[in-house]
């Protein structure tokens, strides 16, 4: 008996979160894949009626709309912040005064709700107050920077802010992971004549892996989820320009009366998710169990 | 630290628990009014207020709390979604019904907006109490751009395209306005009804008629819409409506059109009616868009708070309580027999022009607000308007869409 | 900062002359300091405004600094103005929030450690799927799944209660715990722990004397995230605990986000930025343990 429990004791301390993750995500996830097939309006209702909701679903011009934001939301918000927290990580690691004061100005974003922070950027980004009306005022009579107003613009916006907001972290993780790599293994490469240059890119870099797989479900997390950042500075518009699918789900289901189709967006998302980025996640732990 | 151990007391005597989205400014202090007279009447009054997106944040909540089984005493929740809600059968037994039948409600209010309070599509019993009445249909000007600029308010919309025409020659901006998909609505329905007419709103936006929709005087109304948004500001998109307003107050910009609410930013300011500003109504045939709010009392079986209920619904429409929070928030009184006196110009105005619009048949619901329409088919109609607005589409395309958007969601 | 960082970057560049190393180095703090200003741009814009009457906000100049500083927002975004109605202020909800977010925060980084522990130096048949099992609960948007968990709340009987708060967001932040730490631990070689386990180590010594002590950066930032996830998490609050309960991002909302009534942004930015105090002190706190070396004797012996 106590060998059977010593043996088995890292999946005995395991089963808790399974149990918890199943009923809480898996669990939810059935119960919004049944309402999806139901027609349901103000509150949920059980009874089947097909596949009505997806059909609307595909057929709704702001959905399209949404999806296609997402795409290129989530493309920007991964590779901008991705660069700026490399960057800002290596820099930090540098022996940096200040580094405590740096770190956090460059991770105060996240402490801030963004009910409020958004209120701040809209000013910015407004060409009647912000960015635009300073070089104007500085005698940069030409001076445009209207993208917040501007319908093709604007989700370009969000990604500034949404970088600002995140990008601290990354390089949290970063230099998080560097922090963890003995300095015998730069040592040894700066004995061998490695500049310094190299030894990032060629060494550590490299060894980064895990973390550039942490920072890429962080990031799309965010960006899977984005809904105050986009309320807060464009509540969807110029229009609909900048409805995302968090935004659609949540108005869909709270503001519209129609649970049964945004139970069916809700599908469609962890479709994509389970289409997309599971095969992505399971390479890389392949990739990492090889080396 | 007491505050955070609050311990839930049992307590016999009337208990409500009220969720809403007043808690700052005018309509906070309203509601403190009708709190301090449930204390003053024995019951333990338990706030539970969620605000954002107009309401969005509290419909989320609310819906939590019933899907949970345990659906607040009573919420606001106004228009053709109280029956909705009456449909999924958390209302009955409508506990406040003897309340409004002791007091006869079907006397003091409008029999129109009576209906909207009643259950069981619209003509059994009272299951919900309204405490205001909302104009939309307003134009706010700001009095001194206007006479230095020899406008008068415009009486038709031809005339108010002319005076911001001459504004904008004046390097003023005409018309100060929030690009948010609820304003622009806000704005088209005030622009439906003048350019439209009465029985074409009615037709169009409360029956739904898609010929109606499709037609060459939806057409010109987007037509309408394409002007304004030509004398709108670059930096309207996304504004906020008191922002707006502030440009008008300001004299940055000449009017505004939004709802009566927009008085309290003026009030705030110091500015005075009639003085500093004009309020008058968007052109139109006696028209009145009217939004009102209510609270919504849902079934319970605990008797403390079906005593909650009735108090609550009880002093909601007392005379007191109706001229108080509407001196505060901006609106006038649902309730007809509440003397107007102490109310400013605008306020007066408005409770003429309500009975004289119900007279010739301009008394109509509001969609964008959410009182002709449920929601569903509030946020289609909203959907088209707004990107209509915010893009180059035609106004025969837009027609189109308005129709298809209504058919889809039908 | 006494820590040894990864490089000893002058050493490095000990070939190049001396007139290169400084250009670098100032090239070095000109990125640095170009990004703290984009950082702290919309922050200098909150405090301005923070600190102006409502009168002079209205006026329209947002980068002006203020006539003068008008503490007035600040004492009424934290303690309200002790007359008329509507007065909601922050302070009473603070208590709540600590409550909610320290046993939250706790639970989801404990039990976090020890599920990346397991996935990665326990390893069986299949564990790589049971960590993608668990990471794709990151992906979920809350939105869609707040009904079935009112319910779930329900019957558990928690509903609109702090602890109610505290399973929900220790639920949510496994996936996220469990990724940092099993991330971590992978880069840890694996002869420690082997090591270890010759010398007699059971299946928690190993984790409590040799991986704990050196994972100080990890928990660091998952604290960090951990703790600003559900320090700024409104939705989960608002659905979930009403009145008086609420945490403070609640009540927050409710000072700032008024349907149809007078703005005061002057006191909106002053409770935006208090609200993130507490944030602000657990990463200047923390930071101090974002060094290497602090007690990694452990993985050198």
């Amino acid at each position: 008996m106590f060998k059977w429990l010593d043996k088995n004791l890292p999946k005995i301390v395991l089963a808790p979160s399974l149990g918890l993750i199943s009923w809480f995500v898996y669990g939810f996830i059935l119960w919004t894949f049944y309402i999806s097939f139901t027609n349901s309006k103000i509150l949920p209702k059980y009874e089947l009626w097909g596949v009505g909701q997806y059909v609307k679903l595909w057929k709704t011009h702001k959905w399209l709309i949404a999806v296609d934001n997402l795409l290129i939301f989530t493309v920007l918000f991964l590779v901008i912040c991705i660069v700026i927290g490399v960057i800002l990580a290596i820099f930090l690691d540098q022996k940096i005064r200040a580094e405590g004061v740096l770190r956090t100005i460059y991770l105060y974003p996240m402490a801030l709700s963004f009910i409020v922070t958004g209120t701040a950027w809209k000013w910015i980004l407004n060409p009647t107050l912000g960015i635009q009306k300073l070089f104007i005022d500085m005698g940069f009579e030409n001076f445009t920077f209207d993208w917040l107003v501007n319908r093709e613009m604007a989700i370009y916006t969000i990604v500034i802010a949404g970088v600002w907001q995140s990008s601290g972290f990354v390089m949290a993780l970063f230099l998080a992971g560097l922090r963890s790599i003995e300095d015998e293994i730069v040592k040894a490469a700066k004995i061998d004549g490695a500049g310094l240059f190299t030894v990032y890119w060629k060494i550590l870099i490299p060894m980064m892996r895990p973390v550039f797989f942490t920072s890429f479900v962080i990031l799309v997390h965010i960006s899977i989820k984005s809904y105050d950042l986009i309320v807060a500075l464009t509540q969807g518009g110029p229009g609909i320009s900048t409805t995302m699918p968090a935004l659609f789900m949540t108005q869909t289901a709270f503001h519209k009366s129609q649970v049964g189709l945004s139970a069916a967006s809700a599908m469609m998302m962890f479709m994509a998710v389970a289409a997309v980025i599971i095969p992505y996640l399971y390479s890389e732990l392949r990739r990492e169990n090889v080396s | 630290m007491v505050f955070a151990l609050t311990p839930i007391v049992s307590f016999a005597g009337p208990k409500i628990e009220v969720l809403h989205w007043w808690t700052s400014g005018g309509e906070a202090a309203a509601l403190k009014v009708l709190k301090d007279d449930f204390a003053a009447n024995g019951g333990e009054w338990m706030d539970m207020p969620v605000t954002g997106g107009g309401g969005d944040a509290a419909n989320v909540t609310l819906k939590a709390r019933i899907v949970g089984g345990d659906p607040p005493s009573a919420s606001q929740i106004k228009g053709p979604t109280i029956q909705e809600y009456d449909q999924e059968g958390v209302v009955a037994p409508y506990n406040i019904d003897s309340v409004a039948q002791a007091e006869g409600w079907d006397n003091l209010l409008d029999p129109m907006i009576a209906a909207v309070h009643k259950c069981q599509n619209n003509s059994g019993p009272y299951c919900a109490a309204p405490v205001n009445i909302h104009r939309i249909d307003w134009l706010w000007a700001n009095k001194s751009v206007f006479d230095s600029n020899g406008i008068s308010i415009p009486t038709t919309w031809d005339e108010l395209n002319a005076a911001a025409d001459t504004l904008k020659t004046a390097g003023i901006i005409p018309f100060a306005h929030g690009g948010q998909p609820w304003q622009d609505a806000t704005v088209f329905e005030a622009v439906a009804l003048g350019v439209g007419g009465n029985s074409y709103y009615k037709k169009c936006y409360v029956k739904l008629d898609e010929n109606c929709l499709r037609s060459d005087t939806t057409i010109k109304v987007f037509d309408q819409m394409r002007k304004l948004q030509g004398y709108t500001d670059e930096g309207s998109p996304g504004r906020d409506w008191n922002v707006a307003t502030g440009m008008v107050i300001e004299g940055k910009a000449g009017f505004q059109i939004m709802g009566d609410w927009a008085k309290g930013e003026f009030t705030a300011a110091n500015k005075t009616p009639g003085v500093d500003y004009y309020c008058s109504s968007t052109p139109s045939d006696n028209g009145y868009l009217y939004n009102v709010d209510s609270f919504i009392f849902y079934k319970t079986d605990d008797p403390d708070k079906v005593a909650g209920q009735k108090l609550l619904a009880k002093l909601m429409m007392g005379k007191n309580f109706q001229k108080v929070f509407n001196l505060y928030k901006g609106s006038i009184p649902a309730r007809l027999d509440v003397p107007m006196d102490e109310f400013d110009q605008c306020a007066k105005t408005s409770n003429a022009d309500i009975k004289t619009a119900g007279a010739k048949g301009g008394l109509v619901p509001s969609f964008a607000h959410g009182m002709a329409q449920g929601n569903t088919m509030k946020a289609a109609l909203q959907d088209v308007i707004t990107e209509h607005f915010n893009s180059d589409m035609s106004s025969k395309d837009a027609a189109n869409a308005l129709a298809d958007s209504v058919l889809q969601n039908m | 900062m006494s820590a040894n960082t990864t490089i000893a970057s002058y050493k490095q560049l000990e070939g190049r002359s001396k007139i290169t190393n400084l250009l670098l180095r100032w090239f070095l703090y000109f990125i640095l300091i170009l990004f703290a200003s984009y950082f702290i741009f919309p922050l200098y814009v909150m405090l301005v405004t923070a600190f102006k009457t409502m009168p002079e906000i209205r006026q329209g100049n947002l980068l002006t600094l203020p006539n003068q500083l008008n503490f007035e927002s600040w004492i009424v975004a934290w303690g309200g103005r002790g007359y008329g109605a509507g007065d909601t202020y922050l302070r009473p909800y603070f208590w709540n929030s600590i409550k909610m977010v320290v046993p939250a925060v706790f639970f989801s980084t404990f039990i976090g450690a020890m599920t990346g522990y397991v996935l990665t130096k326990w390893r069986f048949k299949g564990d790589r799927w049971v960590f993608l099992f668990l990471l794709f609960g990151c992906f979920i948007p809350y939105q869609a799944i707040l009904l079935p968990m009112a319910r779930t709340l329900a019957v558990l009987g928690i509903s609109n209660s702090i602890l109610g708060l505290v399973v929900v967001h220790s639920v949510y932040g496994i996936p996220f715990t469990t990724l940092f730490f099993r991330n971590y631990y992978v880069s840890i070689p694996d002869e420690l722990i082997k090591a270890a386990r010759i010398d007699g180590a059971g299946f928690f010594k190993i984790f409590f004397k040799i991986l704990l002590p050196i994972s100080a950066p990890i928990i660091v930032v998952t604290v960090i995230w951990q703790f600003t996830q559900i320090w700024n998490d409104f939705l989960f609050g608002a659905t979930f605990s009403f009145g008086k309960a609420a945490p403070i991002q609640v009540a927050l909302n409710n000072m700032v986000l008024s349907s149809t009534s007078v703005k005061e942004y002057n006191v909106d930015m002053a409770s935006a930025i208090i609200a993130g105090v507490p944030t602000l002190i657990v990463y200047v706190l923390a930071g101090k343990y974002f060094i290497k070396g602090l007690t990694s004797g452990a993985v050198k012996g």
